[in-house]
């Protein structure tokens, strides 16, 4: 919307330039967002608040102007001849709930021609190039004083009455837009005798609009409402400057003023003659009066606002104030005399028609304070009682997270929205369907980060970044049992080159045990009974290099290659390990508790064990065994060396084991070291291996 | 060479030649020697256990001595020893430096030469920035809470006082779970439009005094674009207790906006709407560009317009209405809330010129906030 200064000084003698004003107005919260043009022609483009209807005019802004720089507001008073010969014309509102008052005057004799200048320069201030003398003296009633009115064309009224009624089913109307729409029985219409001629509060119909034939009009001004208007036009998909002021409430008690005002401007430029006038009132629209008390002023707003500028602030604004006193029961004369010196301690606080959004006491407060000035406040600090309370899982996300920048990974933030095919390849979970998708690519929400994290790569990739790592921690949804279901998942990923390069660093590509190890190294963080890495994982990874991963019992994520077939899938020319490990698990277990151990004063002593093992024996099987012949001397078991290929049998491989044993307790002898290796031997053997000759 | 006389005469003048001349034999080896292996080979000779000069003296003078002389010899014997080591050791420092001189020459490597750089993750300038701004609230002393991003639109709208069928949800462009028709519009998930769910979540769960901090990802219906993205972040703060005025939330808001963005640094606040307080108020700070002025070395700003001041929050004193949907009495509690954009904040603090590049994952972009 916008305002003309020159206009606005038409209602209040402003003596401040235009930006000042523009300035005093925005701080009055009656947002000027931007000048258009310049001089005496600048206009300002307002962003005026939802609740804020009464603002959406230039009457309503010089209001605020007129409160703002405490400056008398010039009333709006139209004047209409005497109507000598009054027509009856018949109203019927058929529901109060819907439309609680509808004005109209019917005129006679008019010409319909274009309007005259000074009418059709105002309508360019919103860029309307104008239609008639009639439709434009109803826009510019608009926006001079906010009221959305309506002219009929009276002789294509039929049956002489205006009926204000919900649609029937199976009616149609051609609105002004020339659409033709099927009525919806919860549509409010206006209709005469026989049919719908408008949509109530949103747009005129189209056979009985004003033509360059019409003689006779019939001016509607009414108010209808606002829950009915909106649905109704979102019904129709339709937004009119009247159907926005009526879903937010218009005045009720300017229906007259507001039809007077359009007749006035229709005898200016079009001629004709009054002949009819009704105004037909279903019920009355108005808010209780309201009382304010100063002592709740002072607990809201932390400051005393000068009693003078409190009365003079609402009064400007059109509210009427009635002071009240705490009743001094008894008191002498005398008392009451002093009393009345003291500011009051209340006041009655009759609400104008226009203001349908001040209901309450605070609302009032409001009006006080922003017209009083949100600058013109001390800043201050409260004082507080309680203490910061962390939440419980602050304190693993925060060191998870340190823990993966800490690894190399970039921290990565992906949509929330995937496609239908994603969230079945890459979940077991039931996705969260939205309604109103923003595209048909990507309608679920996601249940699982990786195919976000996938597309993350894949942008990196076609922008020939190739070695990546990123993580992502974030939320994934899906449905169990009509309810929506949300965790915390970390999701981290790597591909092409570990670590950086450099002169002195030979590069290596990611492999499965960079990744393992990362993973470890995030869940060493937590306290860990047993961590286990189990096959199978889900289908999206390469079935023989990954691992469900299982903590303490539980399984608390996955990691591995990406399936050389979704790779392919997708034109990455390059290994893609990813891992996904479920947050809200994690979280659960306590972190690690650091523990102290004395050191050991006495030496320990190493051994290592070339051994041959079949193919199918794993490490974890070897580890476990040696493990399992409890030696408490054990101190450590460590893979050293795998090798296959030339000198080792098909089917087996060679591992250097290092194994360290040493007591807190007392320097080992050799024979106790040797007694063991023969068990470690023994142990091998019952694995089917041996020792390398 | 200097070899060990087998002594005839143990008189003190006898011993005094032999200790001289084992002196100078002493002083003029250790004088050739040039290299830390020369040395070795010096050590060993006078001082190896086994046919050393200090063992053969031992057997040579010590235990040739006839017992009256025992006693005399020992005492030479000793001196000569201390003499011995001084002068090994003193040789081992002299060859030591000069040799390591040489050798750290030529172990010297170009420093110039880039350092072996260990890939550190670099942090996502929305969360940096997110948590930044929950730093300085938490230094204020409020707790972190969060909530469900898909929420139910009794908390999304209706208990922050936006009627069912109000003018202010179109503002929202909110994002629907499909197949929620058939319930109660109160019990319909939809993806939060806003954190300010978290404000009733926490109030239910507590009575006051709370304050609490509210980070978290927030989705509209809005088409990507430069500047638009239907997935944003926000944090939210809300203070309930008794006695809490709009100063107070001026005041704390001031210095919030000190904290994050330099002490030099005013604010403002002028009327705003949100239907969940009342009143409501943006918060603009100066220009931390320009300081202010709305000019930068005679150009005009571009971060302000050149107007001086940039819009970073809103926010207000809770409403009555709200507080009756969580059993607060009105007359008793007043608090504030604020909401601010994540996204805008990182993109004023860093000069972002497109909103998107948050949720590609392009290393080129994130490697900038190292």
């Amino acid at each position: 919307m916008r305002i003309s200064p020159t206009w606005l000084r038409e209602f209040v003698a402003l003596d401040v330039d235009n930006v000042r004003l523009a300035e005093d107005l925005t701080h009055a919260g009656i947002a000027v967002e931007g000048f258009i043009g310049e001089g005496d022609a600048v206009l300002f483009e307002m962003e005026i608040t939802t609740n804020r209807v009464d603002a959406m005019n230039h009457y309503g802004v010089a209001r605020e102007c007129s409160a703002i720089y405490n400056l008398e507001l010039q009333p709006i008073i139209p004047k209409l001849p005497k109507l000598i010969q009054p027509e009856s014309f018949p109203i019927e509102i058929l529901d109060p709930a819907l439309c609680a008052r509808y004005t109209a005057r019917a005129i006679r004799d008019v010409r319909i021609e274009k309007a005259p200048r000074y009418i059709a320069e105002r309508l360019l201030i919103e860029a309307h190039h104008g239609i008639n003398n009639v439709a434009d003296s109803t826009n510019y009633a608009l926006m001079e004083m906010g009221h959305p009115t309506h002219a009929f064309d009276l002789d294509l009224l039929e049956g002489g009455k205006i009926v204000v009624r919900p649609a029937v089913h199976g009616e149609k109307l051609k609105t002004l837009d020339g659409i033709e729409r099927q009525l919806h029985p919860g549509d409010l219409v206006i209709a005469d005798a026989v049919k719908p001629v408008a949509l109530a509060g949103i747009m005129g119909g189209w056979d009985t609009m004003i033509t360059p034939n019409t003689r006779n009009i019939l001016i509607e001004s009414a108010w209808f409402d606002p829950a009915t208007v909106r649905r109704t036009a979102r019904r129709h998909s339709m937004h009119t400057d009247a159907s926005h002021r009526f879903e937010r409430g218009a005045d009720w008690g300017a229906t007259t003023l507001a039809c007077d005002r359009v007749t006035e401007l229709v005898l200016e430029t079009a001629g004709g003659k009054l002949a009819g006038y009704n105004d037909a009132v279903a019920r009355k629209v108005s808010h209780e009066p309201i009382q304010l008390e100063r002592s709740e002023l002072r607990r809201i707003l932390g400051q005393e606002i000068p009693e003078p500028d409190v009365t003079r602030i609402l009064r400007r604004l059109g509210f009427e104030l009635t002071e009240t006193r705490a009743s001094s029961n008894g008191a002498p004369e005398e008392g009451v005399r002093l009393a009345l010196l003291q500011p009051p301690d209340a006041y009655t606080v009759e609400i104008p028609s226009w203001r349908m959004d001040v209901e309450r006491e605070i609302d009032v407060i409001e009006e006080v304070a922003r017209v009083y000035g949100f600058n013109n406040f001390a800043n201050t600090l409260p004082s507080f009682s309680g203490g910061v309370v962390e939440l419980p899982h602050a304190l693993p996300e925060s060191k998870t997270r340190t823990r993966l920048l800490a690894l190399g990974y970039d921290e990565a933030v992906s949509p929330t929205f995937i496609s239908t095919d994603d969230a079945q390849r890459f979940s077991s979970s039931e996705a969260v369907a939205l309604e109103n998708p923003l595209s048909e690519e990507a309608p679920l929400l996601r249940n699982s980060l990786v195919p976000g994290m996938l597309n993350l790569l894949a942008w990196n990739f076609n922008r020939e970044a190739t070695d990546v790592r990123l993580f992502e921690m974030g939320n994934v949804f899906s449905m169990s049992s009509e309810r929506v279901e949300q965790r915390k998942l970390a999701c981290f990923a790597a591909t092409g080159s570990v670590g950086e390069k450099g002169v002195q660093l030979p590069s290596r590509s990611t492999d499965f045990f960079d990744l393992k190890g990362d993973a470890e190294a995030i869940l060493n963080t937590f306290e860990k009974q047993s961590l286990q890495f189990t096959t199978p994982a889900s289908g999206y990874f390469h079935p023989g290099r990954s691992a469900t991963v299982v903590l303490n019992g539980e399984t608390v994520g996955e990691l591995g290659q990406l399936h050389p077939d979704l790779a392919a899938e997708r034109k990455f020319k390059q290994e893609v390990w990813i891992a996904q490990l479920d947050l809200d698990r994690l979280f659960a277990v306590p972190l690690r508790e650091p523990r102290y151990q004395r050191l050991s004063r006495y030496p320990s002593v190493e051994r290592d064990f070339s051994l041959l093992l079949d193919n199918h024996v794993s490490y974890e099987r070897l580890r476990t065994a040696i493990e399992g012949l409890r030696i408490p001397e054990l101190e450590s078991i460590e893979p050293q060396e795998l090798f296959r290929g030339a000198g080792v049998p098909e089917g087996k491989y060679s591992l250097l084991l290092h194994l360290v044993f040493q007591s807190s307790e007392r320097t080992l002898r050799d024979d106790e070291v040797s007694g063991w290796s023969r068990q470690v031997i023994a142990a091998v053997q019952g694995l089917g291996g041996s020792l390398r000759g | 060479m200097y070899i060990v006389p087998k002594l005839e005469d143990f008189s003190a003048s006898a011993l005094d030649a032999a200790a001289r001349d084992l002196k100078s034999a002493l002083q003029s080896e250790s004088a050739a020697i040039a290299s830390e292996a020369d040395w070795k080979v010096l050590r060993d000779r006078w001082m190896a256990r086994k046919n050393g000069v200090l063992t053969l003296l031992n057997d040579q003078w010590l235990k040739a001595a006839p017992t009256p002389a025992k006693r005399e010899v020992g005492q030479r014997v000793n001196e000569v020893k201390k003499i011995v080591e001084e002068q090994i050791d003193a040789a081992l420092a002299r060859v030591s430096s000069t040799v390591s001189a040489s050798r750290l020459e030529q172990e010297r490597v170009d420093i110039t030469l880039p350092g072996n750089r260990r890939k550190l993750g670099i942090e996502h300038p929305l969360i940096r920035t997110m948590n930044e701004i929950v730093g300085v609230f938490k230094a204020m002393g409020y707790s972190v809470a969060e909530g469900p991003e898909v929420e139910t639109d009794y908390y999304n709208f209706e208990s922050l006082n936006f009627p069912p069928n109000h003018p202010a949800r179109d503002t929202q462009d909110t994002l629907m779970i499909k197949g929620q028709q058939g319930k109660p519009l109160r019990e319909r998930l939809l993806l939060r439009t806003h954190t300010s769910p978290v404000q009733i979540r926490a109030m239910e769960k507590q009575p006051p005094p709370i304050r609490i901090v509210v980070p978290g990802r927030v989705h509209r219906a809005d088409t990507a674009d430069a500047t638009h993205s239907p997935i944003f972040h926000q944090v939210e703060g809300l203070a309930v207790d008794t006695n809490i005025t709009f100063c107070d939330l001026k005041g704390t808001l001031d210095q919030a906006a000190k904290a994050m963005f330099g002490s030099s640094v005013r604010t403002r606040f002028y009327p705003s709407f949100f239907p969940f307080t009342e009143p409501s108020a943006d918060m603009q700070i100066s220009c931390f560009k320009c300081g202010g002025s709305g000019r930068l070395k005679g150009e005009r700003c571009g971060m302000c317009k050149a107007s001086g001041w940039i819009e970073i929050l809103g926010s207000g004193m809770v409403d009555p209405n709200v507080y009756g949907f969580v059993d607060y009495d009105p007359k008793k509690y007043s608090g504030f809330a604020f909401g601010m954009g994540v996204e805008r904040i990182a993109i004023l603090k860093y000069g972002i010129d497109d909103i998107q590049l948050f949720y590609q994952g392009d290393v080129r972009f994130l490697r900038q906030f190292a």
